[in-house]
């Protein structure tokens, strides 16, 4: 417990300055993300002006994909090497990744409505999505169900490795399953499919939300550190009386 | 403008959609800020008293 407050001392003073960084780099790119996607770029042929939600769901739905690998990875080296760093790390990405996968789900239906016909449909694609969002519920309840933060922070540790399996589920099942999900069209073996004047501004807007997500992660992990902290040495206090 | 707006019909869709997203990601932004404020500020008090 001694060992984890020292640590953490150059973590912090890392991440100030950084999510400050990354905070300035996604609203930049937000900015050119925007224009780009709602005025430069054309509307589809078939599908016309909603193309441009594409522009903020696929985004999401990487970003929902990135934040639970981070938090399997966390937890991973959490249960592994016992550093409570990581712990603290899996922890703040929770809210992020589930953020990110309801809005993967909401743009979606909103896009599907006048493309598909439907606000939803129980394909492979958008039913291991839901998962997703309902895994990081499921972590964040079950860490804040236990009292003691040790046991909280393995049992949610097995939980997220767990459900790990499901990033290459989602990744593959519109190929593994016939979908109504559109196949992948960017992050392919043969490379992307989408045409230039649509990959530059998802490209871009991509880039926007991971600088996003980077500084909201560490701020997060700042705001945890500083309550575990906080309460350590209101622990101590109380020994002492 | 109003062109902008119209999105070719699709302006309900597009917009919604967008403006989801603002919500939900500028929440975020708002609440990990204001969650970093508050509990550095809990942290200095407490650290302050210890030393006194």
């Amino acid at each position: 417990m001694i060992t984890w407050l020292a640590n953490p001392e150059r973590f912090l003073r890392f991440a100030v300055p950084a999510s400050w960084a990354c905070g300035a780099a996604a609203g930049a790119l937000l900015l050119i993300g925007l224009v780009d996607g709602l005025a430069l770029a054309p509307p589809e042929a078939d599908q016309g002006d909603t193309v441009r939600i594409m522009f903020v769901h696929v985004p999401a739905a990487w970003l929902s994909m990135m934040a639970y690998a981070v938090m399997g990875g966390a937890s991973f080296v959490y249960l592994v090497w016992r550093h409570n760093l990581a712990d603290v790390a899996a922890q703040a990405a929770a809210p992020l990744g589930a953020g990110f996968a309801f809005l993967t789900l909401a743009t979606g239906a909103i896009w599907g409505r006048p493309t598909w016909g439907v606000w939803w449909v129980w394909d492979a694609r958008l039913a291991s999505v839901l998962v997703l969002f309902l895994m990081y519920l499921g972590y964040m309840a079950l860490r804040s169900a236990l009292d003691d933060e040790r046991q909280a922070a393995r049992a949610g540790a097995i939980f997220a490795l767990v459900g790990l399996v499901n990033l290459p589920i989602i990744k593959f099942s519109v190929d593994w399953w016939s979908t109504l999900h559109q196949p992948a069209a960017v992050i392919r073996f043969d490379g992307p499919t989408l045409s230039g004047e649509f990959l530059r501004p998802l490209l871009v807007m991509a880039v926007a939300a991971i600088a996003a997500f980077a500084a909201l992660l560490l701020t997060g992990m700042r705001s945890e550190i500083y309550r575990r902290r906080a309460d350590a040495l209101i622990r101590a206090r109380e020994q002492q009386a | 403008m109003s062109e902008f707006f119209a999105m070719g019909g699709y302006g309900a869709y597009v917009w919604s959609a967008y403006g989801l997203t603002a919500l939900v990601v500028g929440g975020l932004t708002v609440f990990n800020i204001g969650r970093c404020v508050r509990e550095q500020r809990r942290l200095r008090r407490l650290e302050e008293e210890a030393e006194r």
